[in-house]
């Protein structure tokens, strides 16, 4: 055919111009799609950050509350759910599992949580990944402690090191517990979720840092003592530790702690998680708040993402912006072509064949554009993927292209072959010395 | 004189025309105009007189609104405006005044770009599209060029391959803009002879647009344009 053979010796002909033109829209097309798969990055993980968990139960509070400190590490817990209440709920013929989490204390302002194997066994985020293990094991003494990826790394700490816990949220100091040190036994796998920013002891690991001194605690009688280390006993802060005790024997398996700060359930079907939650928030014997963590995140995306508003905004302007200047280049390119257009029609050329060249061209350039847009966005993801994990925790996952960008896509090719038309029409308008004498 | 030249038609022949830019004043009113078949005619008139605008209702760009434009014995008037580019592109030949070449293509490809875009110019060949442009190439003195891109000849050479062009697939009438305005004289006398010689080889009537006087009597036949087209005396 020679419209095509034509229209492609042309951009040949003008490789400058018609590079740079491809790349102007290959670079609003990439701009667009960047932006919406670091937005979509940025949503996912937030959502993400934990997932298979049906339902969050915490002492009552505003669930935005709950899910801060339990979900995001963030603020303090309102308050305490009994073990009684605990127990009760974790043998409900509706609940499948619980992973109790107990707060409260922090190791160099990372947040120390106490827990059970539950968590690495049914704990899920980002769609259903579990936790993993970088190195080691689950903590099984009340001595042991696993600790978060970033924690590690941070902290440069390997299996085996001792750490020292400090009571409360606050920096290290007057109150570290430090007759009370632990062993880590794990470390984990990077998540991209507050969990890479978290210690995780026992239940037991967080009563025996307390036991006997702190004062709104009673110690249980079923409980051990805090191990005593020998050489700084007496320069210990705290005066009312237990002494007397071995710091290397390991405490009973089953301490039983007398409180937690909230934990997650998973129900046998999905059926019996409404239900569950009604009867958790109507409980009598204590006042508690269940949320159901999917709906709760993604209530307070919405309530918090502004910053997607934001990229949104962005978004729409540098489709604007992209279009126009596609249309400009692509005009300009194209109305720089008048002399050829009237040379076309001296020979005879037609409307259609005048049309055909132009629109192929332009249509052609704002294709190519697109595609190249997109290649360059996947190929950024997929080469920057790892860096910007590592950076930033924001995973920005391989996903196809959404509707928004299909849309702009479409826009671009389809405005490309529109704008085609408008020198072709005037070429065809104009009559033959339209740029061939001296004078026009 | 070849057999086409001898038909019974004359080339052209203009009545009653009448012809405007939208909606303006008439540019051309011209009573009759008659171009015989296989003569050279010398087209003449003063800036602004009307040359182009007739070439171009002449050749089917522009259309009349009154009067009849027969050309090769076909009332263009009568014709669609595809009909019209269909016609061009078989029977004539248009030389411009400079800007002739598309620059992207070689000087072979320019030559046998008519007969691609018009499939019926393409009939009227006979044998290999390219030795037909070889041999009216090798009439024209081109025929080491014709591997060149427009952007590596002179404007003289440039303008033999834009007759080279106008003359492949035996065009009845070879219609040229001022296409020596930009040359010396002696290239204008060498690109005359040349154009000349190949018109008759190829039983082409040829129309030649110049306010240049001094070609006027290498022609059979002058016009001038002044005197012929009413809408100027109107005007003055
Ligand atoms: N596309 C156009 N639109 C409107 N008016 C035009 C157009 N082209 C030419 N004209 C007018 O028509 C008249 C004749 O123009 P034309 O180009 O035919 O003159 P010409 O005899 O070829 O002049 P020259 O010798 O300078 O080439 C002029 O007054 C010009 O202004
Ligand atoms: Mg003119």
């Amino acid at each position: 055919m020679l419209t095509p053979r034509l229209a492609l010796q042309s951009l040949r002909n003008r490789l400058l111009a018609t590079t740079l033109t491809v790349l102007s829209i290959a670079f609003s097309v990439a701009l667009l799609v960047g932006i919406e798969n670091i937005r979509n990055g940025l949503r996912e993980s937030f959502t993400g950050t934990i997932s298979g968990v049906d339902l969050i139960v915490g002492p009552r509070s505003s669930s935005v509350q709950l899910l801060l400190y339990s979900v995001f590490g963030m603020g303090s817990p309102t308050g305490n759910i009994s073990w009684e209440t605990y127990t009760h709920f974790r043998d409900h013929p509706a609940v499948a599992w619980t992973i109790p989490y107990s707060l409260g204390d922090n190791h160099r302002g990372f947040r120390v949580i106490g827990t059970t194997d539950a968590f690495y066994e049914h704990f899920r985020y980002r769609e259903g990944r579990s936790i993993a293990f970088r190195e080691g094991g689950p903590a099984s003494t009340d001595h042991d402690v696993v600790v978060g990826s970033e924690v590690a790394d941070r902290l440069e700490y390997a299996l085996g090191d001792e750490i020292v816990v400090t009571h409360g949220m606050g920096a290290a100091g007057i109150m570290d517990h430090d007759d009370a040190p632990f062993r880590i036994t794990g470390v984990l796998e990077r998540t991209g979720t507050p969990v890479d920013r978290a210690l995780y002891v026992t239940l037991g690991g967080i009563e025996a840092m307390h036991a006997g001194w702190e004062g709104g605690v009673p110690p249980m009688p079923s409980f051990a003592p805090p191990p005593e280390d020998e050489n700084e006993a007496g320069e210990a802060d705290d005066g009312a530790a237990a002494p007397g005790t071995r710091a290397n024997e390991p405490p009973p398996a089953s301490v039983e702690p007398a409180q937690i700060t909230s934990f997650f359930v998973g129900t046998p079907t999905r059926f019996e998680m409404l239900g569950l939650q009604r009867e958790v928030n109507d409980f009598q014997q204590e006042p508690l708040t269940a949320l159901l963590p999917g709906i709760a995140l993604a209530e307070m995306w919405r309530t918090v993402g502004y910053a997607e508003d934001g990229l949104r905004i962005v978004s729409f302007f540098v489709v604007i912006v992209g279009l126009l200047g596609m249309l400009v280049s692509l005009y300009t390119a194209l109305d720089a072509r008048r002399r050829e257009m009237s040379i076309f029609r001296a020979i005879g050329a037609g409307p259609g064949r005048i049309v055909s060249l132009l629109v192929v061209e332009s249509g052609f350039l704002a294709a190519a554009g697109a595609l190249l847009g997109v290649l360059l966005v996947y190929g950024g993801i997929l080469l920057s993927q790892g860096a910007v994990e590592e950076r930033f925790g924001l995973l920005i996952p391989l996903r196809p292209l959404g509707t928004l960008e299909l849309g702009y896509l479409a826009a671009v090719v389809v405005a490309g072959f529109i704008i085609g038309l408008v020198p072709a029409i005037k070429a065809y308008r104009t009559t033959l010395t339209d740029g061939l004498s001296p004078r026009s | 004189m070849s057999l086409e030249a001898s038909a019974q038609h004359p080339a052209v022949r203009i009545e009653n025309l009448v012809f405007s830019y939208r909606k303006r004043e008439p540019v051309l009113d011209i009573e009759v105009l008659e171009v015989p078949a296989g003569e050279r005619v010398f087209l003449h008139g003063a800036s602004g007189s009307g040359k182009t605008t007739l070439l171009g209702l002449l050749t089917g760009v522009l259309s009349a609104e009154q009067g009849v434009v027969r050309v090769l014995g076909t009332d263009l008037t009568s014709l669609s405006g595809s009909r019209r580019d269909a016609f061009r592109g078989e029977r004539l030949g248009y030389i411009f005044q400079m800007f002739n070449l598309i620059p992207y293509l070689t000087a072979l490809d320019n030559i046998i770009l008519p007969c691609q875009v018009s499939s019926s110019r393409r009939a009227r060949v006979r044998g290999p599209l390219e030795d037909e442009a070889r041999r009216i190439a090798a009439r024209l003195e081109i025929t080491s060029l014709l591997d060149s891109r427009p952007g590596e000849l002179s404007v003289g050479q440039q303008q033999r391959v834009a007759a080279a062009r106008a003359l492949i697939g035996r065009p009845q009438l070879v219609v040229a803009d001022e296409p020596t305005s930009a040359l010396d004289s002696d290239r204008r006398d060498l690109f005359l002879d040349l154009l000349f010689d190949s018109c008759r080889e190829a039983g082409a009537t040829l129309l030649f647009v110049s306010h240049d006087r001094s070609l006027e009597d290498r022609f059979d036949r002058s016009l001038s344009l002044s005197d012929v087209n009413r809408a100027l005396v109107k005007a003055t």
